[in-house]
């Protein structure tokens, strides 16, 4: 009887720890309040430029083919959307603020613990030309990873996962506050590096999109893989 | 099993109570460095309270970027404004010899300036950068004096927090904090490009705040307060853009 230890199934298998899942969920409501607040403040003005200025009176590099919440902008549709942009900059700010204190959160997690050594940078074995062309072949054919390393994610999703946090992420906070005036005044270079604050606008919509396209693949393959395991993984923290 | 759970529950207790006093010296230090908004109140003060703190740490000194002759914008856009007012439309009979800029609140000698007098003033210019909150952006010379010169003579009290500064359109206001009103690039502006501030751009007289947004750069202005509290003022949220949903601080 007492060397009999009962081991519940449901917790078999740890797969992600606190941090990690506190962390997703408040940045996935981040990231939400982002996307709808952006999306607001973007009709305001759906013309894009390159350089330092742009407005309705100077060519844009492209215009997105919606209609815009001011009347000022020439967009072909006979009406106007409403104004959002008072409650939608205020909620991006604060989306944002939240955001980036628990990026920091996760990545001092990451760093004290191991968590990017151990599950996000790419074991050496899985980098062999052979060994990544089996990863993308196997993933193509939606097959499950079963490479050297995949576990718990396998190489490509740990070159996805990093590009998205140590890439996009950074980049989003960086062309975002080179919009700042007062940003651009203490830090010039900031904006100068992006070719100007018009510049910095149009990558900030760019990095925007490419992290729409990752939320939704990322949702398509939590789906693909099981999405009830997937969920209780990240929420309850086992499989 | 019982033991793990109790340590886990006191740790997070323990973490919890760290966490809301944290908060609550944090926003004692805030208040007392004057780094709170005055429209932190509200479901967005934190949002807004964090923004204006980090850039009043950040930025109190930094100079907007100014720009080359070359770089003006040709020709500048400017937005709409609602139909100028029968107040507006007299001056403008009468050349604008007429139009005035009281000073009073919080200083030493209240005192009301003539365009002719403003212009008598060291004249300074800057080339700089106008974004406004909708995305679209222009870049041009401003002409006038510096709001600090303005100060200077009337002499603002010590207790001095705030400037509001009112357009002779009804309803149109703003305030900005001493940091920004004494701001080398902040200025009472009256030309433009070399030449008079057209109308369309806020002429006779506009107040130019370089590192903030448009909105914050009000038209037409014929009134400035020197205050300590923004509470008297409407409702008592800053400027008129907080009571329209727009943040008081617009330096993002």
């Amino acid at each position: 009887m007492a060397d009999s230890v009962w081991i519940p199934a449901a917790i078999a298998i740890a797969r992600h720890s606190a941090v990690v899942r506190v962390t997703h969920w408040i940045t996935t409501v981040c990231f939400l309040a982002l996307l709808v607040s952006g999306v607001e403040i973007l009709i305001s003005h759906p013309r894009f430029y390159w350089g330092e200025t742009g407005n309705v009176l100077t060519p844009p590099l492209f215009q997105l083919p919606i209609p815009a919440s001011r009347s000022t902008v020439p967009t072909g549709y006979g009406y106007v959307l409403p104004d959002q942009n008072g409650w939608s900059r205020y909620l991006h700010f604060q989306a944002a603020w939240l955001a980036v204190l628990t990026g920091l959160l996760y990545a001092i997690f990451g760093l004290l613990t191991g968590h990017f050594r151990r599950n996000l940078l790419p074991a050496r074995a899985s980098l062999s030309r052979q060994a990544l062309s089996i990863a993308i072949a196997s993933h193509l054919r939606f097959r499950p990873p079963n490479e050297p390393g995949a576990w718990p994610y396998n190489v490509l999703q740990r070159f996805t996962y990093l590009l998205v946090i140590f890439v996009l992420f950074p980049f989003v906070i960086w062309t975002g506050l080179a919009m700042s005036p007062a940003i651009a005044s203490a830090f010039p270079a900031a904006v100068i590096v992006l070719g100007g604050q018009q510049s910095a606008r149009t990558i900030h919509f760019f990095v925007s999109v490419f992290v729409l396209l990752f939320l939704l693949v990322h949702i398509l393959m939590v789906c693909r893989a099981g999405f009830r395991n997937r969920m209780r993984a990240m929420i309850g923290g086992h499989e | 099993m019982s033991n793990f759970s109790r340590r886990k529950l006191i740790t997070t207790g323990l973490g919890a109570a760290a966490g809301v006093s944290g908060l609550a010296v944090g926003a004692a230090l805030l208040r007392r460095y004057g780094l709170v908004p005055p429209d932190s109140a509200g479901v967005y003060g934190p949002g807004a309270t964090l923004t204006y703190a980090a850039q009043r740490i950040l930025t109190r000194h930094s100079l907007a970027r100014e720009f080359t002759p070359s770089q003006i914008s040709k020709p500048p856009f400017a937005n709409e404004v609602a139909p100028l007012g029968e107040a507006f439309k007299r001056l403008q009979e009468g050349a604008f010899a007429d139009w005035r800029l009281a000073v009073d609140g919080m200083v030493a000698r209240p005192a009301s300036f003539s365009l002719a007098e403003l212009k008598s003033f060291p004249r300074r210019s800057q080339i700089t950068h106008l974004a406004c909150e909708e995305g679209w952006s222009y870049i041009a010379e401003w002409i006038g004096v510096p709001l600090s010169h303005v100060l200077d003579l009337v002499e603002t009290l010590p207790k001095a927090r705030y400037i509001v500064y009112r357009s002779i359109q009804p309803g149109w206001w703003e305030s900005i904090d001493m940091a920004d009103a004494l701001h080398p690039q902040t200025f009472v502006t009256y030309g433009m490009n070399g030449g008079e501030l057209p109308v369309r751009f806020g002429g006779p007289l506009r107040l130019r705040v370089p590192r903030q947004l448009g909105y914050k750069s009000v038209k037409y202005i014929t009134r400035l307060t020197v205050t300590d509290s923004l509470k008297r003022f409407g409702k008592g949220l800053g400027s008129a853009s907080p009571e329209g949903g727009y943040a008081w601080y617009a330096g993002i």
